[in-house]
This record gives structure tokens, sequence and C-alpha cells, in this order.
């Protein structure tokens, strides 16, 4: 008889919790349906926000701030490569309300209609971005973005592994450090720097250079050139010694060069890459509220200069970049060394030399894909 | 010469566990490292662990395991249990057809099995949700008007748990099927017989008989929820991580000496309860001796 | 009655067809579709790129369980002759690194195998380069471990190495004494013994560790991608690029694990034929 009061008490928990999951609402006829959802879903307790962003970008700091000043409970989660969020993206997985891709993967995802527009009005903290870094190629009439970073693209490497300053590509693909250099772990950034040091765009669409470029990285793989394929690896092996000569973004070399100061980085003399790195929502994003305060957050002032004193990545932010070097030295009682302030935030002339990745059509991103994996068999 | 070979092959056993244990001895020495280097010694400290309490999404990810682990466990044991009582009592031709099946997420790579519950997921959740956004109904009761919304479904904790009782229920009656091959038919019918009721009969002759298959059972399918990465990873989505999801994403870049010790931790839990279980039964085994002389 | 009784298993019936069945279905329906869903073979023939990643994971595979059986056999055939305390203890010893995370400890081996690693710290100090060097004229100052083929084989055989010793020991412990005893008592030696009743008769646990290490062997991402640094790139990588990876296409990726998973049920089917068809041993 107990048993049987148990297994009816199991029964309706089990119901109701089922039920629980859906919402119930009383209609009154006085307010609209649609001011009822939202109160419902307000009233749920709580209120959450989604972001996916990548591994050490962000002063966690500021995320408990945003939380303590809102009342928002951020959920902050890392992609490792923009390839990668947009496979989590289209697997259905993932249930992000803001993200960081870059500049070429924002083009993708709004040519697929995967982001929404953003409500302005709602991110007072969008005027004070540089000029430069709105309207951009991705984002031609700045509906779906707000800068968050924007940095190069260039070659670390261990001065104590190396005979001479390297300032060629041909680095990563000669024997300067055979068998001790890295290869970086995404098929765009990859084939990029192939491109570049052949001399040719970067968004090229021509399949006879893009094969081209494949020879020359298997060719070199062949040859046992490299190490390994890494991303964020890249930090604990640089910073180790474990090897010499690497591709990465200039923010993170900073952060290497904290730990060993025997790092290098350079922008090759045949140019490189410049990219944003931009916070946009989701399409389908539950949070769409709490998401434009978060892009607001991150868009202030401060937020900005402590996010470039944690990451070491230039903001878009006009009035920090140019407070940086002071706040720094108010900071910590020392000046900036300007030279690491110019491998944050590149000068001009040094952009001119580098070139910003577009979008590429479908049949060029499968032909990436393909020879990407090729690659490694 | 019997004596040599004997010392023989305790060296290759001792040989065997320094490589079995070099790493866990290397963690949990490295989890009292001042410095956050997982190779160079910098000196002997405790903030990792003072850290470790701190840091949210190592401790909520150490939960969402334990939780994921036990409730997968509990599940999967009470219906294991339930279902080789079930299979046990088939006729020979289809119990093994429905072993067969059983097998599958066993013998299967762990990643397919993930793959394929992710897909199907996916594609369930997919027209839930397009059902769910343009469906809602209104329930007339006792005069008051209510709206249904059904919920929009996504991976998470819910498709998680799903997946580790999927693959946790194969261990269970796996363990418990030998014991109800091992008992004697007529037990039961002689409880019948005296009265018994068809469920009284279960819990008070079969449960008791099966009992140890239970345990063994409940408790690999525990080791493996914990030990499970790849399941977890395609079938978790991205709201929720498990230990080992927080250790791949961190593995990529550097792993933070937080989760040396918080393995430490857990590490020396489980010695404890193991050592602890050994010396109660082997206690329990020497008084049985005494008693039985 | 005793058909009532079977009835307990319908619920599970249920859900193996939910979870267990219904997977594999979609599985199959994706493998031979298109992103539009429109039916095709094209994931198959299009898979000759990746012969050399099927031969690859399926020698690394073939190696590490070689390698652990080579290991395991030994030792489970040591622990079944010892006194139950230390079978108990041995037992326990061997389970025990299963509760810390796999990854884990693969990542620990990480720091060992490092071109500045432990490993490397410790031939340093004990002077094996000097020697090396000297001998030899060369001018090593470490051995390239990690991110080397070599280092993924490690990694399995270290995490997979449990999973063989057990059923094999299992099986032995379970032998029948007497068998051994009668072989003994008409004349033959201990080799023969052990070639002609022990080994033919813990087959099964042999048999069922084989299986148990070859199939996440051959289907592993996170070993290959930590200790090997992604240079080789195995079937669990390929797979796994096609879904939360950098080359989103879940129709090849699906087409990839069906004929993994075929190529492992036919070794299986074929493995099990020289098992003279027993009865699987019961796992741990």
């Amino acid at each position: 008889m107990k048993k049987r009061t148990a297994l009816a008490l199991a029964c309706t928990l089990s119901a109701s919790l089922a039920l629980s999951a859906c919402s119930v609402e009383r209609v009154d006829g006085t307010s609209s349906p649609d001011a009822n959802a939202s109160s419902s879903a307000a009233s749920d307790g709580q209120r959450v926000l989604n972001v996916c962003s990548w591994g050490e970008y962000i002063d966690e700091t500021l995320i408990d701030e945003f939380e303590a000043q809102t009342g928002i409970q951020v959920n902050y989660q890392e992609a490792p490569s923009n390839e990668e969020l947009y496979s989590r993206l289209q697997t259905g997985g993932a249930n992000f309300d803001v993200v960081v891709p870059s500049d070429y993967m924002i083009s993708q995802l709004i040519e697929e209609d995967m982001l929404q527009p953003l409500d302005y009005s709602k991110i007072p903290n969008f005027e004070k971005i540089a000029d430069r870094f709105k309207n951009l190629p991705y984002d031609p009439e700045n509906l779906y973005t707000v800068p968050y970073t924007w940095g190069t693209l260039g070659i670390i490497y261990n001065t104590t592994m190396v005979d001479e300053p390297i300032t060629s590509w041909s680095a990563l693909f000669d024997d300067t450090a055979a068998g001790n250099t890295l290869l970086i772990d995404n098929s765009r950034d990859a084939f990029g720097i192939a491109l570049m040091y052949l001399g040719y765009s970067v968004n090229t669409t021509d399949e006879a250079q893009i094969r081209e470029a494949y020879e020359l990285l298997a060719n070199a793989w062949d040859r046992g050139v490299y190490q390994g394929k890494v991303m964020d690896e890249i930090f604990q092996i640089m910073e180790g010694g474990n090897a010499a000569v690497a591709t990465y973004y200039a923010g993170d070399y900073l952060s290497m060069l904290e730990n060993n100061e025997d790092l290098a980085y350079v922008i090759p003399e045949e140019g490189s890459n410049w990219f944003v790195d931009a916070m946009c929502i989701l399409k389908d994003a539950q949070n769409v509220d709490e998401a434009h305060e978060w892009i607001n957050f991150m868009a202030s002032t401060d937020a900005n200069l402590r996010n470039m004193d944690f990451i070491w990545y230039a903001s878009p932010n006009e009035e920090a970049l140019e407070m940086y070097p002071e706040w720094y030295e108010e900071t910590y009682g020392e000046p900036l060394d300007l030279e690491l302030y110019e491998i944050m935030a590149a000068p001009q002339e040094v952009l001119d030399r580098c070139e910003a990745y577009l979008v590429l059509p479908q049949d060029i991103r499968t032909l990436y894909n393909d020879l990407w994996i090729q690659l490694g068999t | 010469m019997k004596k040599q070979r004997r010392v023989g092959s305790r060296l290759f056993m001792a040989l065997v566990f320094l490589f079995l244990y070099a790493p866990i001895l290397l963690m949990v020495v490295f989890s009292f490292n001042a410095g956050n280097s997982n190779a160079v010694w910098q000196g002997f400290s405790l903030r990792w662990y003072e850290a470790l309490f701190q840091d949210r999404s190592i401790m909520g990810s150490v939960y969402t395991t334990l939780l994921v682990s036990l409730l997968a466990t509990l599940v999967a044991t009470v219906a294991g249990t339930f279902a080789a009582v079930g299979l046990y009592s088939m006729r020979r031709r289809r119990r093994n057809a429905l072993l067969a099946v059983n097998n599958i997420p066993m013998t299967n790579a762990d990643i397919v099995t993930g793959v394929s519950l992710c897909l199907l997921f996916v594609a369930v959740f997919g027209f839930w949700n397009q059902f769910a956004a343009n469906y809602r109904f209104t329930l007339n009761l006792f005069g008051t008007v209510y709206r249904i919304t059904f919920p929009q479904l996504s991976l998470g904790f819910g498709t998680m748990l799903i997946a580790h009782i999927t693959f946790n229920i194969p261990y269970v009656i796996l363990s418990v099927g030998p014991k109800l091959r091992q008992m004697d038919g007529n037990l039961v019918d002689a409880a019948r017989d005296l009265g018994c009721t068809w469920m009284g009969a279960f819990f008070k002759v079969i449960l008791p008989e099966i009992k140890p298959g239970i345990i063994s059972g409940a408790l690999i399918a525990f080791t493996m929820s914990v030990d499970d990465f790849v399941i977890s990873y395609f079938t978790a989505g991205t709201s929720v991580s498990t230990l080992a999801m927080e250790i791949y994403g961190m593995a990529r870049r550097r792993i933070s000496p937080e989760i040396n010790a918080i393995s430490t931790l857990l590490f020396v839990v489980v010695l404890a309860l193991l050592a602890f279980h050994n010396i109660r039964e082997s206690r329990a085994q020497r008084a049985a001796a005494r008693r039985t002389y | 009655m005793k058909h009532k009784r079977s009835l307990l298993a319908l619920p599970y019936v249920g859900w193996m067809a939910l979870f267990v069945v219904a997977p594999i279905v979609m599985v199959v329906v994706y493998a031979f579709t298109t992103a539009g869903f429109e039916p095709t073979a094209s994931n198959f023939t299009g898979m000759g790129t990746y012969v050399s990643i099927f031969a690859r994971s399926f020698q690394l595979a073939l190696i590490a369980t070689v390698i652990c059986l080579l290991i395991g056999y030994p030792i489970s055939y040591v622990m079944a002759k010892e006194g139950p305390g230390f079978q108990r203890v041995a037992t326990v010893l061997i389970m025990l690194p299963m509760w810390v995370n796999f990854l884990l400890r693969t990542y620990s081996w990480m720091a060992i195998l490092e071109n500045n690693g432990l490993l490397n710290q410790l031939f340093d100090a004990i002077g094996l380069f000097d020697l090396i060097n000297g001998l030899f004229g060369t001018d090593l100052t470490y051995f390239r471990m990690i991110r080397t083929q070599g280092a993924v084989v490690l990694g399995m055989v270290y995490n997979y190495l449990p999973f063989m010793i057990l059923p094999i020991y299992s099986v032995i412990l379970k032998l029948d004494r007497s068998l051994l005893e009668a072989a003994q008592d008409l004349g033959a030696n201990s080799a023969y013994v052990f070639r002609r009743v022990i080994f033919p008769l813990s087959l099964p646990g042999v048999l069922s560790g084989v299986t148990m290490v070859f199939v996440p062997s051959v289907s592993t991402f996170a070993i290959s991608r930590l200790l090997g640094g992604g240079t080789h790139m195995m079937l669990g990588d390929l797979i796994e690029q096609q879904f939360l990876g950098g080359a989103y296409n879940p129709h090849l990726g699906s087409a990839i694990a069906l004929v993994m998973m075929l190529i492992v049920i036919v070794c299986m089917w074929v493995m099990n034929r020289f098992g003279q068809g027993e009865e699987q041993a019961v796992v741990l």
C-alpha cells in the first residue's frame, strides 16, 4: 500500500515537473498578450544572459561588476575559433544571446540570417566607437554590430631559438625553424598566411591561387616544418619555450610576453591581416534586453580601458584608446612602453599594409574546408 | 627459482602501477605549486585550493558532473533492474535479440553514440520549437481562462541526463543479469504459493537475491558517468558543462592548477571511500570466517 | 505469470527504441542526404580523400591494442595467481585512476612529454643527452615526444589499459582449478598447460578486452588532439570537425561515423568467429 502511495506521489511529481516547464498565464483581457508574455518571463526570477566569446578575452572582474550593477546573471562561455563557433550555432546546441565573432564570420552570419539588428537607442556608448571602426565592409550600414576589439595577425618567435630576426612569412614555410614551427589551427588564417606569402589577396576566389597556397602548406607539412596545428595551446607552448615560431594575434603576443621575455612579434614585410571582433545578438536570442545592456556596458570607456589592460587587444573606443597610456601610468605608476602600445594598437601606416578578411562565397568555403582537412592526412 | 620469478612479476606490476599513477602523482604534487606551471616547481602553497572555492565555473561544473552522474545512476539502476528482471523472464530468443540492442551503446564508439543522440535531439527540438512557437492553447478552468505556452527546448542538462541514462542502463543490466540467471526460479513461485503478491515477491524474494549485482551495476554506472567526456560534449549543448568539458576547454589553452586541486580533492575522497569500504568488507569476512570455525 | 513479469522490460524497450535505435536511424538518414535533405551517396563516394585517416586510425589503435594486450595479459595472469588480499588491492588500484577524469590525466602527460617537460628534464639531469651527444656527435637537447604519433599511442595505452586488464583477469580468476590440475597430473609442464589450457580458456576475456581498448582508441579525438597536437588527424577528430569543429558538415560526419561503425562491427565479428563464438565475457 505504501508503495502504491509512493508510486502515485512520484507520478504526480514528475507530471507537475513536466507541466511547470510550460508557462501558464491567466488571460484577463485587460493587458495585451505581449506584455503578459514578457512580464511572465521576467517574473520567472533571475534575469540571465548567455555570452560566447574567445579564450582569455575579457577581464573577468567586468562580468562581476555587470552582474552587481544589473542583477543579470551572466553565463560566459568560450569558443576556440570562428569556424567552431559557427559549427556550434549550426548544430543547434548553442543558446547564446551575444557572440563576438570576427569580421568575415559576421558577414557570413548576416548572410545566413542568423543575427538580429541591434536597437542602437539602447546602446548610447556606441557613439564612443571611433568612426574608422563603423560601417566596415562586414556590416556596411552598421545595423548588427558593435566592435569589441581590433588587432593584427603576425609572427611570434622566440629570439633565442632563431638565428636572425624574422621579417617575412617565409619563416613559416622554409627551414628557419623546421620542426619548431606552429601552424595556426583555423583554415582562414592558415590559408591567409600562405596567400600573403605568395603575394595574393587573402580574399581571392581564384581556385588556382588557393590550391597553390595549399601546395605551399602541404609541402612544408610533409617536410616536417610544423610541430602541430594549434590555437590557444600556443600560449603554453610558446611561453614554455617549446616552439620557436608561430602565428597569432598581437594582443595574445603581449600576454605571452609577460611570461616569456624572449618572444618577439613582427608584422612581415608582405603585409598581414587586420581584424575587428564585434559583439552581435543572435536571431533566436532569448534575452534580447539583457544582451543590449551587456553590449552597452562593454562598449563603455571604463570597460574598454580595463579590458585592454587585461587582454592587450586594442579597443575601438576612441576615448579609451587615446587615454590608455595615461591611464596605465596612473594605475601602475610607470609609463607604458610605447613600442608595446604600437604593437597592440597598430598605427595607420601598418594597417595600410594589412588586409581585412571578407566573407568568401560558399563554394570557396567548402574548398577551404576540404583542403584544410586534407592537410591533416 | 620460483622466488626469483615472483620478484620479477612483482617488479613488472610495480612498473605498470608507476605508469598508471605517475600522471596522477604529478597532478597532486602540482596542485600545491606556488606558481601556475605544471612542470616547474615554485614552492609549496595552498593558493589554488583557496582560489578553487571562489571559481564559479569550476565549482559549477563539479556540481553539474556530480548531479548528472547521481541522477543518471539512480534512474539507470532502477530502470535497469526492472528491465533485467523483465528480460530474464522472456523467452530465450527474444531476450537475446533485445540484449543485442542493449549492447549497442556499450560496444559502439562513444563518439557515435554522442553524435547520434545529438542529431536526434536537434531534429526533435527543431520540430517541437516550430510547433511551440506557432501553437498555444487556452484552457477554461472554473471560469478563468488560462493560456498555455509550450517552452522552447534546446540541448542542455536534460538531454545530457538522457544520454547518460542511456549509456548507463546496459551496464546495470549486464551486472544484474548473471545474478538473475543464478537465481532459483522456483523461489518466486514458492513465495506466490504462500500468498505473496506479485510485487511482494519482487521486493521480498528477487531483490535480496540480486542486490550485489545491483550495487556493482550502480557503481559501474556512476564511474562511467563521472569519467565520460565525449557523450556529454555532444549532448550538453553550451549552457551547462561538466568538469570534463571544462578541462577540455582549458586544456586547449592552459589548465588552471585549480583543476589539479579539485581533482586531487575528488581523488582523495574516492580513495578514502574505497579504503573504508575495503577495510569493512575484509573485517566482515574475517568475522564470518571466525563464526564458521 | 512469467509473461506478466516480462512486461517489466517494456518501458526499457521503449527507451531503447527512442534513444538507441532512433539515433542510429538519424545517423543513417544524415549519411545518405545532402544539406537540403535530398538523397545522395556523395558523402560516401567523396570519402576517398580520407582513406589515409582511416588507415592511420586503425593502425594506431591496433598498435595500442597489441601493446595493451602485451602488458595487460601478464598482469592479469600474475594477479590471478596472488592471494585474495593482494587481488583486492590490485583491482582497486587498477580501477582507481578512472575516477580522475581521463582528460586531466592526459593533460598531465603533456607536461611530462613536452620538449622542456619533466621527462626531458630528467634525461638532462642524468646526463643522457651529454652521453648521446658525446657518442654520436649530435647536439641533442631534448627528445621530441609530444605531438608525435608515439605520444598518441602512449595516451591510448595509458587510458585504456585497465579495460584490457579487468576482463582478462576476471576470466582467468574463474578458471576451473581442477582442469589445470588434471592437465598437470597428466604430465603437462606449465608452459604446455598455459598454451593448451589457460590461454584458450581465457580467450573470451581477451576478446572483450581487445574490443574495449580498440573501439575507443580508433575513435578518440581528445587524446589525439592533446597529445598529437592536431598533426595526426584521426577518425574521431575528423568526425568531431564535422559536428562541432571547424568544418561544419554533419552529413559527411554521419557518413564517416557510419563507415567507421561498420568496419568496427566487421572486425569484431571476424574476431568473435576466431573465438569460436564463445559467449562474451562479462566486463569488469
